[in-house]
């Protein structure tokens, strides 16, 4: 059973439903024991830093989160999910989780024609190969909608880039924990090959 | 760099397809969830059901499509058409969509905007805007007035105004609908997309009067759209997704190619 972690922030129904495409069962939760005892962990999220961890912290999800990461659990971040798992966001000024060093900060770009959110589909270059990104080619493209990015202290957490002005990571991983900037709930048949190898990954690489 | 997005717009009426020619003589066309799903697996990029719909038992049954279709497509899905309140923009989403439009309860209520964008984030909120040619005065002095209620009803307010007041109000993303354009066929209004897109920092959909590929060149390049949105283009079979996706990127638009 997979367990999507419930802090409030945002709709994870749209990730729920993907599991459920892909046949992974899969329930929403946001007690620390029932995420302590997940046989997997889908970690999503949409919205503000500075909200999502008080939240987290307020269940004793954080806690719960960071244990089973320590105790191998096989873990996936979506989004704000892989942001919060960094040591700290310039968003709010905010200190996350920790699991894996580096910061998130805001997309200042030079170019007046590009906006902020970086919303829409853009293209992902796995630098380091991956067991749950096995499979994404040369010039897939994924859905994103963010304000913020990720990045991490260690080069050997990169797994994948992205460009927007310039290449940010696009996605990161570390152990047993795996993350994405993109959603791959709402990136149509990549996405949803991603959620399915993630439902077989042992939480190795 | 971000691909441009091909846009479908599905028009639901108590359930069904429908679709009008300047927002009159709507007629039903099929089955919205069967065409979703067509649509999708040919590689579009995301969909917008539109509720044109009065009645509140139609209502329900709008809920009851998007959960269908957020059930079986795996890409953005926005839903709008008489959006008036957090608790309905909120029903949506729990439904299945992931941006709600506002137009009409919006130029009623503007603070409608600034409450959505607070429930749900502004990258969830777009703002959808009815726009007609008008004389320039000094009250519409970019020549375009935004008109609610299904094109019908004139506001005085000037289009470029509203745009700059949504995206101050926190939409995340504005669609410039020409009402003198939709359903013409006869291509999108280059000059008014344009104005607005150069005008705000948020991303803009260009949306009426697509009839051939050509016109979703130009509303991507010149009309310097983010996003076209089509409707009956590809709702009558006369081009598919993927055949509109591969006009564009053989001429240079940068588009997403693989799904």
């Amino acid at each position: 059973m997979v367990v999507i972690v419930d802090y409030d922030a945002g709709n994870l129904m749209s990730v729920h439903r993907a599991c459920r495409q892909v046949g992974l069962a899969a329930e929403i939760a946001s007690e620390p024991e029932r995420i302590r005892a997940a046989e997997r962990i889908i970690f999503p999220g949409v919205g503000a830093a500075g909200s999502a961890m008080r939240s987290l912290c307020a269940s004793g999800a954080a806690r719960a989160l960071v244990d089973a990461f320590h105790r191998g659990t096989p873990m996936l971040g979506i989004c704000l999910g892989l942001q919060i798992a960094l040591d700290r966001s310039e968003e709010a000024d905010t200190t996350t989780l920790g699991m894996v060093p580096g910061e998130v900060r805001r997309f200042r770009l030079a170019d007046p024609a590009l906006k902020v959110p970086h919303m829409g589909w853009n293209a992902v270059r796995v630098v380091r190969s991956h067991p749950v990104l096995a499979g994404i080619e040369e010039g897939d493209e994924f859905y994103f909608v963010h304000a913020y990015y990720p990045r991490p202290s260690a080069g050997a957490d990169v797994l994948a880039e992205t460009s927007y002005e310039g290449p940010f990571c696009s996605a990161l991983g570390r152990g047993n924990f795996v993350a994405t900037q993109f959603h791959p709930e709402k990136s149509g048949r990549k996405g949803l090959d991603l959620l399915e190898r993630f439902g077989a990954w042992d939480g190795t690489c | 760099m971000l691909s441009k997005r091909l846009i479908a717009c599905l028009d639901v009426r108590d359930g069904h397809l429908a679709k009008s020619v300047k927002f009159v003589n709507t007629r039903n066309i099929g089955d919205p969830v069967a065409k979703a799903r067509e649509y999708y697996l040919d590689g579009l990029d995301e969909l917008v059901f539109y509720d044109i719909t009065a009645s509140s038992e139609g209502r329900r049954i709008m809920l009851d499509v998007v959960e269908a279709v957020a059930r079986q497509v795996f890409i953005p899905l926005s839903v709008g058409g008489g959006v008036a309140s957090v608790a309905h923009a909120t029903d949506l989403r729990l439904a299945g969509a992931e941006k709600i439009n506002v137009n009409s309860a919006a130029v009623r209520r503007p603070a409608l905007i600034a409450e959505c964008a607070d429930a749900i984030g502004n990258q969830n909120i777009v703002l959808s805007m009815d726009i007609r040619r008008a004389p320039a005065t000094a009250d519409i002095p970019s020549g375009y007035e935004i008109v609610v209620n299904g094109g019908r009803q004139p506001t005085g307010l000037d289009a470029r105004q509203w745009a700059l007041e949504g995206e101050r109000l926190g939409a995340g993303e504005l669609v410039v609908n020409s009402i003198d354009a939709d359903g013409t066929r006869a291509g999108y209004e280059l000059r008014l997309t344009r104005m607005l897109s150069e005008a705000v920092r948020v991303p803009v959909v260009a949306s009426g009067g697509a009839g051939e590929p050509a016109h979703l060149h130009e509303v991507l390049t010149e009309g310097k759209a983010d996003a076209a949105l089509v409707a009956s283009m590809v709702h009558y079979g006369h081009y598919t997704v993927s055949g509109l996706k591969r006009h564009l990127h053989a001429r240079g638009v940068k588009m997403r190619m693989s799904w």
